[in-house]
């Protein structure tokens, strides 16, 4: 990004969270962090495929990536990319030689696809960022039950595999059909617990840029990430990315399983927000992502050395890319423009550079981003009873001496 | 299926039809370490014993500890009836109640 790396910053990076959290009397751990919200500490652990990350659960397994990792590289290696379970029925063996793939219900010819089946299809690519539901829940004020995670559930990789399209095709789908349903290898412990399944309308799902993905950034897919086979649903929340995919079944009525129904709801309003401590008054399944934008080079409650100070970040949304991101080093009474970096693609993690001046003092900067459908960040927070969907204007204080 | 079905699975259906096929892979998932807090007082010690004897059948003790603290009764008394009523935790009433307490207290 032709900026030099982390000069204004040695050695503060693994001690940020710390010093973000002593205000809530927190100190850090020997061989873990403290995120800057209560019951913030995280141990970091190296599950297998996987850099130490931070342990938001162990069963089932959710991993959260350490927010450095995001001023490392614009495309999340694979060994960092976060990791999200429901059901502690993992798989813990699968034989990629017997393994298959069904596509079933309301098509012309049921299908029995073997991976080698499926990577005989023609092969698509597409870079896009995951994200869960809840990124940034424990930022909800008040606070909400659910995953309690900082800024580090997302990350952007480059997918290889077939478009869903394609598979559909190969199956015929039947005129009527309405919903098309994902179930996967993994499973509850109690056979009466909801089984995860997620399901997207046929023409989102025959859009040609939902995915069956095998690779990720070039090899094959993590295991705690979904292997054999994941689905990508560019610009939508994780929760549809169905990991350890099994089954494909297309129905001719609405899909009304627990996880889409009742679950992964959000208010069904402009904002997707209702007022703190409300319920909404209906629903609708979360579906696509808001604009969100980071510094990732300078983090919160941090010091930085007075004077002209590179920042860098990302910005990301739900499909239509970033048309602008804007800083401020007032607390949003002034704006600058930043410069946009390399384009991987309009679902990616857009970079984003800007050099400010920063007197001797205290200074709370902030980052915004503009899609290219108009979409804007909100200046304060809005709040929904789940803690999802959440994309404030993000706040960065330092102190430059 | 759970982890250790699974692999008990596998090794019956090995035994039984007496293949060696060659290729699955397998994962080794750590277990979980994080242990429920010891109750304040003797008035909870029975919370306790059910939180420990019901949650861990479905996921480990991290999954409390890291809500937000001191959320009370109410935040708790929803998060256990969520486990029954949605999740289908075999948890009578009697023990939902004084697990709530348990949490309510302790976390």
């Amino acid at each position: 990004m032709g900026l030099g790396r982390r000069d204004l910053l040695k050695g503060v990076g693994a001690a940020t969270l710390a010093s973000a959290g002593v205000g809530l009397g927190r100190s850090r751990a020997a061989d873990g962090v403290s995120l800057p919200f209560g019951n913030g500490e995280r141990p970091l652990v190296a599950y297998p495929g996987k850099r130490p990350l931070l342990l938001t659960t162990a069963r089932p397994p959710q991993l959260e990536t350490p927010f450095s990792v995001f001023d490392e590289s614009i495309i999340t290696p694979n060994d960092a990319f976060f990791v999200r379970y429901h059901l502690a029925g993992v798989p813990t063996e699968i034989d990629p030689e017997t393994y298959c793939l069904g596509i079933k219900g309301h098509v012309d010819q049921p299908l029995s696809l073997s991976l080698k089946d499926i990577k005989a299809l023609p092969r698509a690519e597409i870079v896009a960022v995951s994200q869960c539901s809840g990124n940034s829940r424990g930022f909800f004020e008040p606070r909400v039950a659910g995953g309690q995670l900082a800024n580090g559930a997302m990350g952007c990789a480059r997918w290889t595999g077939v478009a869903l399209k394609d598979v559909l095709d190969k199956a015929g789908v039947k005129a009527g059909a309405l919903d098309v349903v994902f179930e996967a290898l993994d499973g509850p412990v109690l056979s009466e617990t909801p089984d995860f399944a997620k399901a997207l309308r046929i023409d989102h799902a025959r859009d040609g840029e939902v995915m069956l993905a095998w690779a990720m950034n070039g090899e094959e897919l993590p295991w705690l990430n979904g292997y054999p086979l994941r689905l990508v649903v560019p610009g939508y929340f994780g929760t549809y990315w169905v990991k350890h995919l099994e089954a494909i079944t297309v129905l001719d009525k609405p899909f009304d399983g627990f996880w889409m129904k009742t679950a992964y709801r959000i208010p069904d309003n402009d904002c997707a927000c209702t007022d703190p401590g409300q319920a909404p008054k209906s629903t609708v399944p979360i579906n696509r992502f808001g604009v969100r934008s980071f510094v990732t080079n300078v983090l919160d409650n941090t010091k930085v050395k007075a004077g002209s100070v590179d920042l860098r970040g990302i910005a990301f949304n739900g499909g239509s890319g970033i048309k602008a991101v804007s800083v401020s080093t007032d607390d949003g009474k002034s704006w600058l423009t930043a410069k946009l970096g390399q384009d991987l693609g309009r679902y990616a993690f857009r970079p984003w550079t800007l050099q400010v001046d920063l007197p001797a003092g205290q200074h709370v900067i902030r980052v915004k981003a503009t899609g290219n459908d108009g979409g804007e960040q909100p200046m304060e927070p809005r709040w929904n009873p789940a803690g999802y969907m959440r994309n404030v204007v993000e706040s960065t204080r330092v102190t430059a001496a | 299926m759970s982890k250790r079905s699974n692999l008990a699975a596998a090794a019956l259906l090995v035994a039984s039809i007496g293949i060696a096929k060659a290729s699955p892979r397998t994962i080794e998932i750590p277990e979980p370490t994080a242990e429920f807090k010891a109750p304040k007082d003797d008035a909870h010690r029975a919370g306790f014993d059910a939180a420990t004897g019901n949650c861990m059948v479905c996921h480990s003790v991290d999954y409390i500890a890291t809500q937000p603290p001191k959320k009370g009764d109410k935040f708790w008394e929803t998060e256990v009836h969520k486990m029954i009523k949605v999740y289908k935790a075999q948890i009578g009433e009697s023990d939902a109640k004084i697990i709530a307490d348990y949490l309510a207290v302790t976390y």
